[in-house]
């Protein structure tokens, strides 16, 4: 396959960036959209050019490390798949391929198609967790978990923290990725002493980053990459509601 | 008297510290009689936490809990996205909650002999206690373990095991406990108890007085090399299986914190121990950049098998005929033949060998020969499509994603690749290296697999380490040292590391030669898969040390590097990981020469049963192998930690 690319590159977040024209030959079907990056960047190399800067790590799927707005949309043109496991197959011979970092203010680029995330570390650390110390737990099986209820925590649990869904919106919110983890904890008996208090906390420190306001238009769910439903977005409004009204916390 | 006179020699003794009395009550015995710090002391110690995948996390937040103040530092832009989040199938642990018959000790015996007598007996045993607790501790945190209707935690069957022992989070478990680690983590980040670095990687230990101070960073965003110091030093920094280039680690997951440690004096233990998991997806083309793993967990309703004939292999490999195609009586369900008892639940080196024989023998399937079939049809007709997906529906659309090919219809193609590394840094029954000060947690270190761990091990090693060991050792050092016992990034000892550091990326930079750092990696990978992999003899490993140090010698001679060391630049840091793969991958070749016997992951073909099994030498092999750096170009001086086996008798590894 014979690809053209268009790639956004930026040195660093105090220079601005420009989209810069690449072109790649000989590009195999089965290569992963990341392997196609890595022949680009040896050319580039060779070259004595700079590569281009990409964040990327497990290569499976599962870390959330990859984050590349491909064609106008986060982690490209499949449905429930990261940039890492998106292969060249789904593109065409003769191809234009427009890639840019994820934008969103809370995301500031740090060079070419790499974006500073810590923003999600500092929402779950608001709250994200069951507050245990290690030593003090009770024998697993005292806490019995009816199957469904485990499977609905579970697939909320199951986001990768790629941001994609802050990528996918059009005001920047980080409402699907802040739900996903309030909702897990939500339904599960563990997380309920603190459910209240950390629905609030985690809001909060959601709209400190800068991150905005939920646009209702779904497009979150429809391009994670775990395919998280709406529904725990749905559980996180519920949370905070039923917080706001019941408590002076935050 | 030799191996005395050595240790004289060169000052290192090594005492594994191992408790006596008997094996079950070693570790509680152990407990009381180190030493505590006070609650109100804590607060005055610092510790350096390496990584933060499960190791690490745990230890930062179980540390961060006591008291102590923790910095935290990984690679990675966020703690959450260590390697441990790749773990697809499970975690063991003794709970006995089926009724099967485990206990304890059955783990504890399980693992011994899945590592093939090559561990030792006090830090399995204490293993195998504290699996229990783990479950415990990440069921309060939330994590979603799998369940039965009844609302009880669900067990899978994992190799070399006759008990149904591992807990699991569909196919993510690792990551599911890593979320739970980093939650925890979290906490202590809002409660000031740990500093986190993200995107900082360590790239020197500072030792002064004999002991470990601190460590030399590199800001990957800025560049900036940075110094801190504390109590003690925790590496958590993982296995080192991408010195093959090829493996299922990672891209970033590397070596160079434990190497340069290693040269400041941690002995580096059992090496060449590198273990190949058997159900990997096979290498398709040149460009290739890392191997995916699909559980072993699948091999509960995976039957793994061959063409019986290379002339019908060959037709499935010109592409004349598919897996479908084959009558039964055609197909050999080789594990199943040989192992009757465990069938296609072998240990993972077990699994692997036998994979490479029937492919070495002209019946692999796939266009280049190297794959088995793993096939879910028989599974599927009796347990329906429904429940198989239920079990593996993630890792049969990651399969599909990567192939291109629906293993609901048609066979899986497999086939062995690098996984985990059971060598690492040396260390004594509290974790701690031959550097007073510096311990190793996780994968890094060599203690608990022997020459082979069993699946759904690796995950309870690390967080037996980080929750519910290192809180009790650590404070035996801290308070035999006490507070006053540090020194400030201004000494010398600082300043000249942070030098060494500058230098040495100074010298990458300038180099200006013709081959990127992926390319010398590439070719050391090849070289490490050739010689040093499956299957190994003394004629190939000779010549692979022959060429790793021409590859060295190039390295440093040709190295293309572009853009500067103040900015992101990956192909730095790749550059920096590479050239310590490469020293690595010389001493792994020394250590799999030295070792003259097959155990476990390390087969060489000169000792090998007449069956072709693993052929130990239990009377001049049941010894830890831990090297100690003598300098460039020096030869590394073995020493030799006896291995005792007061309660296991060891006997010839059968699974048939």
């Amino acid at each position: 396959m014979n690809i053209a690319l268009k790639v956004w590159r930026q040195k660093n977040s105090q220079t601005p960036g420009k989209m810069v024209d690449y072109k790649l030959s000989d590009v195999s079907p089965d290569m992963s959209f990341l392997e196609m990056f890595d022949v680009l960047n040896e050319e580039l190399s060779h070259k004595g050019e700079e590569p281009v800067a990409f964040d990327h790590d497990c290569r499976e799927g599962i870390c959330g490390m990859c984050s590349m707005y491909i064609n106008g949309r986060p982690h490209g043109p499949e449905t429930g798949t990261t940039t890492c496991q998106l292969h060249m197959r789904s593109f065409n011979d003769g191809d234009t391929i427009v890639v840019e970092p994820w934008r969103a203010r809370a995301f500031p680029v740090i060079k070419d198609l790499v974006v500073d995330r810590e923003a999600f570390d500092r929402i779950i650390q608001a709250g994200g967790y069951v507050s245990v110390n290690t030593g003090s737990a009770p024998d697993a099986n005292d806490i019995l978990i009816p199957r469904e209820i485990a499977d609905e925590a579970m697939d909320a649990a199951q986001c990768i923290g790629c941001g994609a869904c802050v990528a996918a919106c059009k005001n920047a919110s980080a409402m699907l990725f802040t739900a996903a983890k309030v909702s897990q904890l939500a339904v599960l008996p563990q997380g309920h002493a603190e459910h209240q208090l950390r629905a609030e906390r985690m809001v909060a420190q959601m709209d400190a980053e800068g991150f905005g306001a939920c646009s209702f238009t779904g497009a979150c769910s429809v391009e994670c990459p775990k395919s998280i439903s709406l529904d725990h977005i749905a559980r996180l409004n519920r949370e905070y509601l039923g917080a706001k009204l019941a408590s002076n916390n935050v | 008297m030799i191996d005395v006179l050595e240790e004289q020699e060169t000052g290192i003794k090594l005492d594994s510290k191992a408790p006596e009395g008997p094996l079950a009550e070693k570790w509680a015995k152990h407990k009381f009689n180190l030493k505590l710090v006070n609650p109100a002391n804590k607060r005055k110690y610092e510790v350096i936490v390496v990584g933060t995948g499960l190791a690490g996390a745990s230890a930062a937040a179980a540390l961060g809990e006591l008291g102590y103040n923790v910095k935290a530092f990984c690679f990675q832009d966020s703690p959450r996205r260590a390697h441990s989040i790749a773990a697809q199938g499970g975690i063991n642990a003794a709970k006995n909650y089926q009724n099967d018959g485990d206990s304890v000790f059955r783990l504890f015996y399980d693992t011994i002999k899945g590592g093939d007598y090559r561990a030792r007996e006090s830090n399995v045993h204490r293993l195998a206690e504290v699996s229990v607790n783990i479950i415990d501790q990440c069921v309060a945190q939330g994590v979603p373990f799998a369940r039965e209707y009844g609302g009880a935690l669900a067990n899978r069957s994992f190799g070399g095991s006759q008990v149904s022992r591992t807990f699991y989070a569909r196919g993510q478990t690792g990551q599911q406990l890593l979320l739970g680690a980093y939650s925890a983590l979290s906490r202590q980040v809002a409660n000031g108890k740990v500093k986190l670095f993200p995107r900082t990687e360590m790239l020197d230990l500072v030792i002064e007085g004999g002991k470990a101070r601190g460590i030399i960073t590199r800001n990957l965003v800025t560049g900036k090399i940075e110094s801190h110091s504390a109590h003690a030093v925790l590496l958590c920094t993982g296995g080192y299986g991408n010195v093959f280039y090829l493996s299922t680690n990672a891209m970033g997951s590397n070596v160079t914190a434990a190497w340069r440690a290693h040269k400041k004096g941690a002995l580096m233990a059992n090496p060449c121990f590198t273990q190949i998991h058997p159900t990997c997806i096979p290498v398709k083309g040149k460009y290739q950049s890392k191997l995916t793993l699909m559980s072993e967990s699948l091999r509960n309703d995976g039957r793994v098998w061959v063409p019986k004939t290379e002339e019908i292999a060959e037709r499935v490999r010109k592409g004349e005929i598919k897996a479908k195609d084959i009558k039964e009586e055609d197909r050999d369900y080789f594990l199943e033949r040989r192992y009757p008892s465990f069938g296609n639940l072998v240990p993972r080196d077990v699994a692997s060998r036998n994979a490479k024989n029937v492919c070495d023998e002209g019946r692999g399937v796939a266009a280049s020969g190297l794959a088995v079939y793993l096939d879910f049809a028989d599974a599927i007709k009796r347990d329906s499509k429904k429940v198989i997906e239920a079990k593996y529906g993630n890792l049969f659309e990651m399969y599909e994603k990567i192939v291109d090919e629906d293993p609901y219809e048609t066979p899986m193609k497999i086939y062995p690749a690098v996984h985990y590394t059971m060598g690492g840094l040396w260390v004594d029954y509290n974790l701690m290296t031959n550097v007073p000060g510096l311990y190793a947690l996780g994968e890094a270190n060599f203690s608990d697999h022997g020459a082979n761990r069993l699946g759904a091990s690796a995950l309870m090693q690390g967080l037996a380490d980080g929750y519910f060991v290192i809180p009790y050792t650590l404070g035996d050092y801290l308070a035999t040292i006490g507070p006053a016992d540090k020194i400030p990034t201004t000494h010398p000892a600082f300043k000249d590391a942070e030098q060494t550091v500058n230098d040495t990326i100074s010298r990458m930079l300038s180099i200006k030669g013709d081959k990127t750092a992926e390319e010398f990696h590439r070719q050391l990978g090849h070289i490490m898969w050739e010689y040093c992999g499956m299957a190994r003899n003394a004629e190939g490993l000779t010549k692979a040390k022959k060429l790793i140090q021409e590859l060295r010698k190039e390295f440093w001679t040709n190295l293309r590097l572009t853009g500067s060391d103040m900015e992101l630049n990956p192909a730095l840091e790749q550059a920096s990981r590479v050239a310590d793969f490469i020293e690595l991958g010389e001493l792994m070749v020394d250590d799999a020469l030295n070792r003259n016997e097959s155990c476990g992951g390390h087969f060489r073909e000169e000792f090998s049963t007449e069956d072709g099994e693993a052929k130990r030498d239990d009377e001049h092999y049941t010894y830890v192998a831990a090297w100690e750096y003598k300098g460039p170009n020096q030869p590394e001086k073995l020493h030799k930690e006896m291995l005792k086996f007061e309660t296991v008798k060891l006997t010839q590894r059968s699974y048939k």
